[in-house]
């Protein structure tokens, strides 16, 4: 009974160790897959994808994560390969200045018009 | 006179409007990474298919001028249909054409060599998909035309080759001086 006992312990511990390991790196690849589009299925995050693509990604990406690269550096690497479009979240470059900017500019303007309501009353 | 100015800005902003979506309806929003040319990374290291030994692209991009890297499978049947193409371009001298075989099983890969006939120099393996990424692959089957001095990618090939495609390979391949 105590061999039992010893047994099922070390087996809890073993599987335990095991989980957390897997685990450990299994969160950072999902929160970086969500920020990558699947390029071939349409609508898609890598992480939603379960196409050929999506799957040799996030392969990848525990590859990169084993051999020490940060989250940076896997979206440079992507972005190399297949361009900004990968990225869900777009950088701040002379294609998208206009994306980030005309909220702000519509924001100034919608404000100025309230003031100006507000003051002519 | 100011309720004229604020037609035209209105007027002027309603045009404006128009011609940015009606731009935009003839744009295709269908991505593809074809214009995406960069070096390849001839780091790459991959296991033959053949000889069963770790192979880098460095030591296969260079010995002749130009390279054509091919991602195929078995099991893709666009694959199947391009593969005369890639026999046809083996006459071609100066090119070598280099087999990414992908998520692929030895043996069948084996089969459909020998059923069609062996275009590549070499062979090397891709079981789970990461070196064609690494190459910047989208799919099977993909080929990318590479200038061997500079190790720089021509043109890529989404999709299989056909009578444009190898056209458009053997004129840059003929004249020769990039």
């Amino acid at each position: 009974m105590k061999k039992f006992k010893i047994l099922i312990i070390a087996f809890v511990i073993l599987f335990n160790l095991v989980t957390n390991l897997l685990a450990d790196n299994s969160d950072q690849i999902n929160k970086i897959s969500k920020n990558l589009r699947c390029l071939i299925c349409q609508g898609q995050s890598v992480y939603d994808s379960q196409s050929d693509f999506a799957i040799s990604i996030k392969t990848l990406i525990n590859k990169k994560i084993n051999d020490g690269e940060n989250e940076n550096e896997i979206y440079e690497f992507l972005k190399s390969k297949y361009g900004g479009w990968i990225i869900y979240d777009p950088e701040i470059n002379k294609n998208t200045f206009l994306l980030w900017l005309i909220p702000l500019i519509l924001f100034v303007f919608g404000g100025l018009l309230i003031i100006r309501k507000v003051s002519i009353k | 006179m100011i309720k004229k100015i604020k037609l035209t800005i209105i007027i002027f902003f309603g045009l404006f409007l128009f011609i940015v979506f009606f731009k935009g309806l003839n744009k295709s929003n269908n991505y593809s990474p074809i214009n995406i040319l960069t070096k390849v990374d001839t780091k790459l290291t991959a296991r033959s298919l053949y000889s069963n030994q770790e192979i880098s692209l460095e030591k296969l991009i260079g010995e002749n001028h130009f390279s054509l890297i091919n991602v195929w499978a078995s099991w893709c049947l666009p694959c199947r249909k391009e593969h005369s193409y890639l026999i046809n371009l083996q006459k071609i001298n100066n090119i070598n054409i280099i087999g990414i075989n992908y998520k692929d099983s030895e043996m069948n890969a084996k089969k459909f060599l020998e059923d069609l006939g062996n275009p590549y120099v070499e062979i090397l393996i891709d079981a789970d998909g990461t070196k064609s990424i690494e190459l910047g692959a989208y799919g099977v089957p993909e080929s990318y035309l590479i200038n061997n001095k500079n190790k720089k990618i021509i043109k890529k090939f989404i999709g299989p080759l056909d009578d444009f495609k190898f056209k458009e390979i053997v004129k840059i391949a003929s004249n020769e001086k990039i």
